[in-house]
């Protein structure tokens, strides 16, 4: 095979199969991959622990486990282990009928049990590291500063590289696993200093602090996968990464990762390469976008209709896309709680659920707020809600999200966070 | 005649009919139905892609930007090639992205597909190459609308 990158000795023996033909073709993709952008070298995985993008067996993807099936049985594992999206179904906590039942089962979640079986034996960590948030402390996959990463899941990736300060591209699925295994991966893009400078300057200069998920899609939709250095919003975040701007920055992030591709930002005084380097950051021929109140409304206003009658009233509401922070989740539970008080209720006007991961679910499930959020009749899962929405049948459903992701990946309808919380307490007339 | 000289990702010599998409492809989106009921051929079930909704692509040449959407791009490109109900050809006017680059090795090394890719052709091949032009593509990446 004919290849430009340099490689090491030890690099080259696997190429050439001297640690057997499987791990040879794990090299050969990653290699092959690689000089499509143009990358000199491999690197080394300094962050060993994985995070995978594909969490779901859905039944089409036959060559994912016929290609499992071939690394397990060469014996090859990813050696730091890794965590993985959230799973699919969770019928306990987000009901379906029978109809939708045998759609997930037979249609389209048919390989699951099976694939988990896979992922034990090639590296998954516990039964507690299925979440997209695997960055957060309750989950623990928590890379350093300057970490060279393996990871897919694009609002995983966003967030390691921008808040974190790791470096990793926007892999794909299978080559997530491939660089875990192998421990190399190419060197180009994010991984570089000079593909981590910004050619956008974002100016946020909105009267309030802006919804993170409108603001991130804002950004997303113009530079797409450039990278953005934004100016404005540590007025509104302060200069800390402390719980809740790290929440903001996760939400925001994913906005800016599904809308547009980004892959990394820098907040001016507030992300870690902003701090230390500041302007050094951006390239001098860097684009100038402006975004204040007008601006984010007309994006927010740009957002389609997708359900089938655009004047139905919501029938489910999900919120947690990426999962939900414990401080989130608290907080989601008082302003239900709030709501539903000042509208004279009791319970939820519409079926609610909020996801999160298995650690944080775990933790709040040992205090007295868990029994505060179910007594409203909204209930708590760590599924990915874009799987449930997959499902050609819910489709019909009118779902409501607070999610920008879950909006452009699926027919649900973009809300506010008030605007979520009136729908959740019947007002939304 | 007019000709283009993109990037060969994946090279070979094929002739047939292009299907054009000025959009991104959403990769997942375009595919899915089609792969999932297990059909001999990709009748393309992405609904917001009005350029190539409900066109036959299978054997076709695909030309578009880029491919968007879901970080499963790669592994989707890889089911279908295995499947053998791609589109003989990707022909990109743009830089290949990394889901797509990802799924054209995926094909090439896990499912020895013959699938052809080719980058960098330029916005006025695509500004240029219609649905059901014939056109030809060469070894070093030349692409000719016949």
């Amino acid at each position: 095979m004919d290849f430009k990158m340099k490689l090491t000795d030890e690099q080259l023996g696997i190429l050439n199969g001297e640690r057997g033909e499987t791990l040879a073709k794990v090299m050969r993709t990653l290699v092959l991959f690689g000089d499509v952008f143009g990358a000199e070298k491999l690197v080394p995985v300094t962050h060993k622990q994985g995070h995978l993008v594909t969490s779901f067996g859905i039944g089409l993807l036959k060559p994912l486990f016929r290609t499992m099936d071939e690394l397990i049985e060469a014996g090859l594992k990813a050696e730091g282990g890794f965590t993985v999206d959230p799973r699919p179904i969770d019928y306990a906590n987000v009901k379906c009928n029978l109809l939708e039942k045998l759609v997930f089962n037979k249609f389209m979640y048919s390989q699951q049990a099976r694939y988990e079986e896979q992922l034990s034996k090639v590296g998954l960590r516990d039964a507690d590291a299925f979440s997209c948030t695997c960055y957060l402390p309750e989950t623990g996959n928590v890379p350093a500063k300057g970490d060279v990463l393996s990871w897919a899941e694009s609002s995983a990736v966003v967030y390691a590289n921008s808040v974190l300060g790791a470096r990793c591209n926007r892999n794909s699925g299978m080559l997530d696993l491939f660089g875990s295994i192998v421990g190399f991966v190419p060197y180009f893009g994010l991984l570089t200093d000079e593909g981590r400078k910004a050619s956008w300057k974002v100016y946020v200069k909105t009267s309030a602090k802006p919804e993170a998920q409108v603001l991130g899609s804002a950004i997303g939709m113009k530079v797409v996968e450039d990278v953005p250095y934004v100016y404005g919003l540590d007025k509104f975040l302060g200069g800390e990464l402390n719980d809740e701007t790290k929440a903001y920055l996760k939400d925001f992030g994913a906005a800016t990762a599904s809308n547009g591709a980004v892959g990394l930002y820098h907040i001016d005084g507030l992300t870690p390469e902003a701090k230390e380097q500041g302007e050094d950051l951006i390239l001098p021929e860097a684009r100038t976008y402006v975004i204040d109140d007008a601006e984010l409304e007309r994006v927010y206003r740009s957002y389609p209709v997708m359900w089938k009658d655009a004047s139905a009233k919501a029938k489910l509401c999900f919120i947690g896309c990426p999962h939900l922070t414990y401080s989130q989740l608290v907080g989601w539970t008082n302003a239900i709680r709030g709501a539903l008080s000042a509208a004279g209720r009791r319970k939820v006007a519409v079926r609610t659920v909020l996801c999160t991961s298995p650690g944080v679910a775990k933790r709040f499930k040992a205090t007295p707020q868990y029994a505060a959020l179910t007594e409203t009749g909204a209930t708590l899962t760590s599924i990915c809600p874009l799987m449930y929405t997959n499902n050609p049948l819910t489709k019909g459903t009118p779902i409501a999200t607070n999610s920008n992701k879950l909006r452009t990946y699926s027919v649900a309808r973009y809300y506010m966070d008030k605007d979520m919380l009136r729908v959740i307490a019947g007002e939304d007339k | 005649m007019r000709t283009f000289k993109g990037r060969v990702i994946a090279g070979g010599k094929w002739e047939g009919e292009a299907v054009v998409s000025h959009a991104g492809v959403n990769t997942l989106a375009t595919f899915q139905k089609s792969a999932m009921a297990n059909k001999s051929q990709v009748i393309v079930s992405d609904q917001n892609n009005p350029d190539i909704y409900g066109r036959n692509i299978t054997g076709k040449a695909l030309c578009l930007p880029v491919t968007i959407g879901s970080t499963t791009g790669g592994l989707v490109i890889q089911t279908v090639c295995a499947m053998n109900i791609n589109p003989a050809c990707f022909l990109f006017s743009k830089h290949i992205d990394s889901l797509a680059a990802s799924g054209i090795v995926l094909a090439k090394v896990w499912e020895g597909s013959n699938v052809i890719a080719i980058d960098m052709l330029g916005d006025e091949f695509l500004d240029t190459v219609k649905t059901g032009d014939r056109i030809r593509v060469d070894e070093d990446g030349t692409v000719t609308l016949l």
